[in-house]
């Protein structure tokens, strides 16, 4: 029995860890403008005070940058830090074409923070990208899954570890809502119309839209949950069949609940309670799977108070939990009815989004970055702080809301 | 609202190969082992500077994932 040699490509998880940090700084700067300027909508003057033209930084235009940013930039180089990171632990297919992979995703975010202040829109949230960016998306899409799916048909452990499950539903599922959403018919260079009209285009778009939530924010990183969380702990998962029974029966519900997003407009009124029904069943897999999550640290709970890595992803699961409750109670049509246009939405979303998405993100980010380097945390105290500062922080942003 | 016939077949289209997949996990023997997979991931060849000498934790683990034959021989 000879010693077998594994290389990794750490080179690939550094870059994407930095643009993981930059598109972050980015993201949640552009979210503290678009604040400032509900808060104060002569902020916008103000920007065009200090000689920045009014239109580029309007509400109308910032906003989906925000969006874009944080959702596929931030969130989208996290899921693809922790993919080629934890995929390579069971080495990535081609390094080549995870650095194309790399690249391309970049030259996206950055066609996308330049188009939208230009007003280049389709106008429907979350795939506001015009279709040059649209077909980009779609290739560097396929890259991303040819790398991933090479590498997991080279793997040298039969078993397929449930995290790699959450990644295969991530990819095909995106591809699919992506390519399907993104039928336009192209006028100019930047500028094309859906071929869905009415509310037909509406609900093809949310269900992208609510898609988009399911399978890129919350697959991915749940994948990212079940391989990073019981590493960090030194435990394995609590229950290995528990997270396997959460993956399998959140992907067959969750491609259904869309219509939620619809409710008492111009759909059908049972596509609307359909969207609602599927949405309250989506309550078992989720909390099944942050209870699993939670669970996995008993008897570490003295480690979690001591070590920021687990802190980060004790609030990242239990965020996670907290709006996959909201989530279903919000898709009734009672409460809706009461919580629609209001800032609850906008609470609910930031605790997914930062809470879940950023919390796991950071977390992951502190047990990653030592090892790659070889090298300790510069400073565990301000890893508290910044614990510490980012929960007061969304709390007191989320709380006021309610 | 003939586009929810079209989302409702690519729907189940869909979800039809994830459910194959399903029966390819269950059929193949994926699934017959639900404890050493979860136990298998924890070992990691690198370590932050300051454990690095220190395998106390790993051997907890070992001792605890032989009992049920891990593949330690490969």
């Amino acid at each position: 029995m000879s010693m077998e040699r594994f290389e990794y490509d750490n080179k690939i998880v550094r870059n994407f860890a930095f643009a993981t940090g930059i598109w972050g700084v980015v993201g949640m700067l552009v979210g503290l403008i678009v604040a400032l300027q509900i808060f104060e909508p002569m902020m916008n003057g103000f920007l065009a005070f200090i000689g920045i033209d009014a239109q580029y930084t309007s509400f109308g235009r910032i906003r989906p940058l925000h969006t874009n940013a944080i959702i596929f930039a931030f969130v989208g180089k996290g899921i693809f830090m922790g993919v080629n990171h934890s995929l390579q632990r069971h080495c990535m297919f081609s390094d080549l074409l995870s650095k194309l992979h790399f690249w391309g995703w970049q030259l996206i975010i950055v066609s996308a923070a330049i188009t939208l202040p230009l007003g280049y829109t389709t106008s429907k949230e979350y795939a506001e990208l015009e279709w040059p960016i649209d077909i980009a998306i779609t290739l560097i899409w396929v890259i991303f899954g040819i790398n991933m799916i090479g590498t997991i048909m080279k793997r040298r452990e039969k078993h397929m570890y449930v995290a790699i499950w959450f990644y295969l539903a991530t990819f095909f599922t995106v591809a699919l809502l992506h390519v399907v959403n993104s039928f336009e018919i192209p006028v100019t260079m930047f500028k094309s119309y859906s071929v869905f009209a009415g509310v037909q285009d509406a609900l093809v778009q949310w269900w992208y839209g609510h898609n988009a939530v399911a399978f890129f924010l919350t697959t991915p990183y749940l994948g990212l949950m079940y391989y990073y969380l019981p590493k960090a702990a030194y435990r394995p998962v609590f229950s290995y069949r528990l997270s396997i029974i959460h993956f399998w029966a959140l992907i067959f519900i969750y491609i259904w609940a869309g219509p939620h997003h619809l409710l008492y407009n111009s759909l059908p009124d049972w596509a609307q309670s359909l969207g609602s029904v599927f949405s309250i069943m989506l309550l078992a897999p989720s909390w099944g799977g942050m209870l699993n999550g939670l669970l996995t640290l008993r008897g570490a709970w003295d480690r979690v108070r001591q070590d920021p890595i687990l802190k980060f992803m004790v609030v990242a699961v239990t965020a996670y939990g907290m709006a996959t409750f909201e989530g279903p109670l919000l898709s009734l049509k009672s409460v809706n009815a009461l919580s629609h246009f209001t800032d609850w939405t906008i609470a609910h979303v930031h605790i997914g989004g930062l809470g879940w998405n950023g919390f796991l993100t950071f977390g992951v980010m502190y047990w990653l970055i030592p090892r790659i380097y070889r090298t300790d945390l510069y400073s565990v105290k301000l890893a508290n702080l910044h614990f510490w500062v980012g929960t007061l922080g969304f709390l007191f942003y989320a709380f006021p809301m309610y | 609202m003939s586009v929810i016939y079209i989302l409702i077949i690519i729907g189940i289209l869909f979800s039809g190969s994830f459910l194959l997949a399903f029966f390819w996990a269950v059929q193949s023997g994926q699934y017959d082992d639900d404890f050493t997979p979860a136990v298998r991931i924890l070992y990691d060849d690198q370590q932050p500077a300051s454990r690095a000498d220190s395998n106390i934790q790993s051997e907890t683990i070992i001792k605890n994932a032989n009992s049920t034959d891990t593949e330690m021989e490969d």
